[in-house]
């Protein structure tokens, strides 16, 4: 018994020290920092100005709500390529080729943000491969600017996420029982109702864990909204590096960080509670 | 519609055209980046100027190639030896924290695992900001209470590594506790009635059975170091890791420099992922 005491404290304490000092106490200081701020005679006090800043200045408040929106626009995007593609892979392709489909879907992904977003960004350019084909084909007269929207960068999102959406829905189509939806199809049903009625509420722990991961993934995404959306993207995490960084308003910056880090766990803790799932489930 | 059932023509058809635009889409990007890294052109783009390894092996005055690009390559190195201590540092906590959730019982450990997951649903950034606040407030604290300053707490090689290391641990636990679940206790019983000591069983049977989860879930840390940005953003000192230096470069205006790099870390990454999926896959 005694032993067994000793193997718990071997393991419990580097454990306890990672995630005391490096996740607990970290976000307990980001928490009093948005809380402190200058008064009139340049001391430091405690104080709600920096949240409301966030909510009396309307570039604030309407950046966050854009980024959640956006955020949640791409979680749908996703999610509706992601369907038909896992249905693929996991009911229609050869079982010899499933393999080979799912490293080729992996392999763009083991490849660094930055990295396909410049192939994106030298694709679309004005001067981009794209445009050069339109233009010696002759669809297009002048070159045209694709980068730099909103169109653009959604679909940068959904590319750079797309994969955390496919796993989980391979994985819980594989495991649908071909003989429902054979069963069905001799009762009569069609495309739609299968797909509404089987395939749908099977696929729904996946989904579950799909979209959470994606919608955290777009909402905290800096690369792709800066370099793809340029100028306008008008990104809440971009709004968070201007203030440490630019303004070194760390306070306000902190105050903004707060608020994400709120609304990422309101949206994933309400996702959990509507699919009836628990974090841990979702993880594994 | 599945594989036992019939399909029409059209279907099947317009199924697959689907999935071939899907793949498109897919690596445009990455095949765009890589065959430009050998146009002879002093712009990543088109018209093909003809074959050239100037992007490699050029060495001034008016081309400089990768391997003679002294920034781009000490951002190599930083970034492997970062992503080296960070595999090394989260594996040994990871399998830590395997071993504590599951062969362990005591008070608060339902708390303590939600902890553990947490870094899954704080968006990289906030992570980032987090530590950054952490560590200047504990240098802060140092050099008032003791006098003593130490580097470690300002942005910097090592709190680039710490920053990585608090997140990509809590993948290597999920990968390790994922392995250690199947294993069969029953041995470690046995091995305990001959007269092992708990850490012997630990040390000659149980890591024994998780060295193939350990290994890849070592390949996996790597990769995630070497690639993380939003974290590193906020950390990262003098010496910048390689996503940082290609971003710095990337928003500034492209060379066909970044694409040669784009191309060895496609190629660098390719070959370690399907190393791991081999290994993975020779296991089961």
């Amino acid at each position: 018994m005694k032993q067994s005491r000793l193997a718990l404290w071997v393991f419990l304490a580097p454990v306890l020290m990672w995630l005391l000092l490096l996740i607990v106490l970290p976000h307990l200081d980001l928490l009093t920092m948005s809380l402190r701020g200058e008064n009139d005679y340049g001391d430091m006090v405690w104080t709600f100005q920096n949240y409301m800043n966030f909510f009396t200045e309307p570039i604030y408040w309407l950046t966050f709500v854009r980024t959640a929106l956006y955020a949640i626009i791409t979680t749908g995007i996703t999610l509706l390529l992601a369907l038909p593609v896992s249905f693929y892979i996991a009911k229609l392709a050869r079982t010899r080729s499933q393999g080979a489909l799912m490293i080729l879907l992996l392999l763009p992904f083991w490849v660094s943000e930055l990295v396909r977003i410049y192939g994106w960004m030298i694709l679309l350019r004005e001067s981009g491969v794209l445009n050069f084909f339109m233009l010696k084909l002759g669809i297009i007269d002048t070159p045209i600017e694709m980068l730099y929207n909103d169109a653009t960068m959604i679909m940068g999102l959904v590319y750079t996420s797309m994969l955390f959406m496919i796993v989980p829905l391979v994985s819980v189509m594989e495991s649908l029982d071909d003989s429902l939806i054979e069963a069905a199809h001799d009762l009569g049903a069609g495309q739609l109702t299968i797909w509404r009625t089987i395939i749908i509420p099977h696929c729904k722990p996946g989904i579950t864990s799909g979209a959470i991961v994606v919608f955290m993934l777009a909402l905290g995404n800096y690369l792709t909204p800066n370099l793809m959306g340029g100028k306008n993207s008008l990104w809440f995490t971009e709004q968070i590096y201007n203030q440490f960084i630019a303004s070194f308003n760390w306070n306000q910056g902190s105050a903004f960080g707060f608020l994400l880090l709120l609304l990422s766990s309101l949206i994933i803790w309400v996702g959990l509670k509507v699919s009836r799932q628990k974090l841990g489930e979702v993880a594994s | 519609m599945i594989r036992s059932l019939p399909r029409s023509k059209t279907y099947n058809w317009s199924f697959n055209l689907f999935i071939i635009l899907y793949f498109t889409f897919l690596f445009a990007p990455l095949l765009v980046t890589c065959v430009l890294a050998f146009n002879n052109s002093n712009f990543p783009s088109l018209p093909w100027q003809g074959f050239s390894l100037d992007w490699f092996l050029a060495d001034g005055p008016e081309r400089i190639g990768l391997f003679h690009d002294e920034q781009n390559l000490r951002s190599i190195v930083t970034s492997f030896q970062t992503a080296v201590c960070v595999s090394i540092l989260s594996v040994v906590v990871g399998t830590c924290a395997s071993f504590l959730f599951e062969q362990e019982e005591f008070r608060f450990k339902g708390v303590l695992y939600f902890l553990m997951l947490a870094p899954l649903v704080i968006p990289g950034v906030i992570l980032g900001i987090s530590l950054l606040l952490a560590a200047n407030t504990a240098g802060t604290f140092f050099d008032e209470t003791f006098g003593l300053d130490f580097d470690l707490f300002r942005p910097s090689f090592w709190l680039v590594v710490i920053g990585q290391f608090s997140f990509i641990t809590t993948f290597v636990t999920l990968v390790v506790s994922a392995r250690l679940r199947k294993f069969d206790r029953s041995l470690e019983e046995a091995a305990l009635n001959l007269g092992a000591t708990r850490f012997q069983v630990i040390w000659h049977i149980t890591l024994n059975f998780l060295r193939p989860a350990i290994a890849g879930a070592g390949a996996v840390a790597f990769l995630m170091s070497f690639e993380n940005f939003n974290t590193t953003l906020f950390l990262v000192g003098s010496d910048p890791t390689l996503p940082i230096n290609l971003y710095l470069q990337v928003r500034d205006g492209s060379t066909p420099v970044i694409n040669a790099v784009s191309l060895m870390l496609i190629v660098g990454t390719s070959l370690l992922a399907l190393v791991n999926l081999y290994f993975t896959k020779k296991e089961e």
